[in-house]
């Protein structure tokens, strides 16, 4: 009897050393958190309520199950997704963001976070929540935003410009081809976009989770959405929070279009630009050859 | 009377307006002259710093063919002297010294796949950039604390990439990665007032440090903190020698 409780006192003591260095992020009180329930967001003419009444009871009804009661991503399910693929729910109380139209290091806007709530998460454990009102949702964009200290700091990122979409031609392609290929989107992605590259497998988040980069390939929509709009977005914002970098000091908007219409050619949906890359027997690009040879 | 009191009052203010001024001079002055310095040293038996892999990029593997690149957590020069070392003063700095930001521009290159410096360490608001000489790909990504103000970024250089200019907001120990080549690690040491970091030899001197009595902390990634006092007088800088044990 004795020995067992020594054992369990052993495991116990083991147990609090291995979690020790998890902690070491500081937690926000519920007292903190709760001194910001002032916040609002704006979308379009809706303003949304932290303290509206109704959001509280929402947030604990549908989110605080994966994301917690103090938006840490602590919920009590969030323990069983965390693989390289199904990452761990977002820790609100960082203010990190994957889906921004903002520069990398900035908040998302307001209609950011709106859009992430109103699409979800494809490939994740986050559904689209567009059975909510624009009220709802907006709502829930100031409860998601004060959880955090960076919103009553700072404010958000101003959002990129993207130029109006070209025409997608042969040209286009083949120069998104290039691209591509220049700024090495092939170390993660692979050459022909299937998460293979030399560095897939080491990646790791801001937490220093194991994480997986896009493939292209298996018929999953990108996690920030599917336009052509949301992909040029995607790289030249970067993903914060994961290893995906922001290109936008080298890769100039022109380019940015060529690229798009290229990653599309890997893309499993039928598309023009696979229809053209098909006609133009593209080759995937080759990592061995020289700085700007191809 | 009033006309009197009135004038007795703009009479102190003038009095008082032009002794701080002159007290901020001198102090100006001074901080030109005083500074700190000393070397910080290894005892025991330095680590095996272990070799790193880089198969993952044939680049990186041609760029080290003569040269095998190795862990840098632990560099010891000649005569147990400790490199990259950062040295600052975590106490008893006046409020104009620390609001003073240096106007050099700390450079923070990847070359070979490495990072050089491994540890870079500036002020806070201070300018630094980040350059690239390598001809493959890399992203800079620090990873600050976003609770202490510091926001995490994450930028890619591809070969011939401009360099990026940033600063930080608080003063905090960060560390700093590259997804792309994992095994490159750095640290940027953001400090408040004046800082150093030690050469191959484990010396450095703090500059700009006013007559005074302070703390001066050292930080190594590997082992830590150390604490000494130091008073620095008019004409007679302040020593301060530290020594780190071997794990």
């Amino acid at each position: 009897m004795r020995t067992k409780l020594q054992m369990w006192t052993l495991m116990m003591g083991v147990a609090a050393a291995l979690a020790l260095p998890t902690l070491s992020r500081a937690q926000l009180t519920s007292g903190e958190i709760q001194s910001r329930l002032g916040m609002e967001s704006h979308i379009g003419n809706i303003t949304g309520h932290a303290n509206s009444g109704r959001v509280k009871y929402d947030y604990r009804r549908y989110c605080v199950g994966c994301h917690g009661d103090l938006g840490d991503g602590n919920g009590e399910n969030a323990v069983w997704f965390d693989t390289p693929m199904y990452q761990k729910p977002r820790d609100f109380q960082l203010g990190v963001f994957k889906c921004r139209s903002t520069p990398t290091g900035t908040l998302p806007t307001d209609q950011d976070l709106f859009d992430a709530i109103t699409r979800g998460f494809d490939r994740s454990n986050m559904p689209p929540w567009n059975t909510f009102t624009k009220q709802q949702r907006a709502d829930l964009v100031a409860w998601v935003k004060h959880f955090s200290p960076r919103w009553t700091n700072e404010k958000p990122g101003v959002p990129i410009t993207i130029p109006p979409e070209p025409e997608v031609t042969a040209e286009r392609i083949k120069a998104g081809r290039d691209v591509f290929a220049r700024v090495q989107c092939w170390k993660c992605h692979g050459v022909q976009g299937m998460a293979n590259g030399p560095s897939a497998s080491t990646l790791t988040d801001d937490q220093g989770r194991p994480i997986a980069p896009f493939n292209f390939t298996d018929g999953a929509r990108p996690k920030c959405g599917d336009t052509d709009q949301d992909i040029y977005r995607i790289f030249m914002t970067g993903l914060d929070g994961t290893p995906m970098p922001s290109f936008a000091d080298n890769i100039k908007p022109d380019e940015a279009w060529d690229l798009v219409f290229y990653l599309r050619t890997f893309m499993a949906q039928r598309s023009v630009e696979k229809e053209m890359a098909k006609k133009l027997d593209l080759k995937p690009v080759n990592p061995n050859a020289p700085a700007g040879q191809q | 009377m009033k006309t009197r009191n009135k004038l007795g009052t703009v009479l102190l203010a003038v009095v008082l307006v032009s002794c701080g001024g002159l007290l901020l001079s001198q102090k100006a002055n001074a901080a030109g002259e005083g500074k700190i310095t000393g070397t910080v040293k290894l005892s025991g038996t330095a680590p095996h710093m272990r070799g790193i892999d880089m198969s993952k990029d044939p680049y990186c593997v041609k760029q080290h063919a003569n040269n095998p690149a190795h862990l840098e957590t632990v560099v010891v020069g000649s005569d147990s002297g400790l490199e990259n070392v950062v040295l600052y003063i975590s106490e008893g700095l006046p409020a104009n010294v620390l609001a003073e930001v240096p106007k050099t521009v700390p450079v923070f290159d990847q070359k070979n796949c490495m990072y050089t410096p491994h540890v870079l360490a500036m002020d806070v608001d201070q300018t630094f950039k980040v350059e690239t000489s390598d001809q493959t790909t890399h992203n800079i990504h620090p990873l600050p604390n976003p609770m202490t103000g510091n926001i995490p970024w994450n930028q890619s250089q591809p070969p011939g990439a401009a360099p990026i200019e940033k600063k930080w907001k608080a003063a905090e120990v960060i560390p700093v990665q590259c997804n792309i080549h994992p095994w490159m690690h750095g640290w940027f040491v953001v400090v408040k007032g004046p800082y150093a970091t030690t050469d191959d030899k484990g010396n450095y001197t703090i500059e700009n440090v006013p007559p005074g009595n302070y703390t001066v902390t050292a930080w190594q990634e590997d082992y830590g903190t150390q604490t000494q006092k130091v008073t620095v007088a008019a004409g007679k800088p302040g020593t301060a020698d530290f020594t780190f044990k071997a794990k």
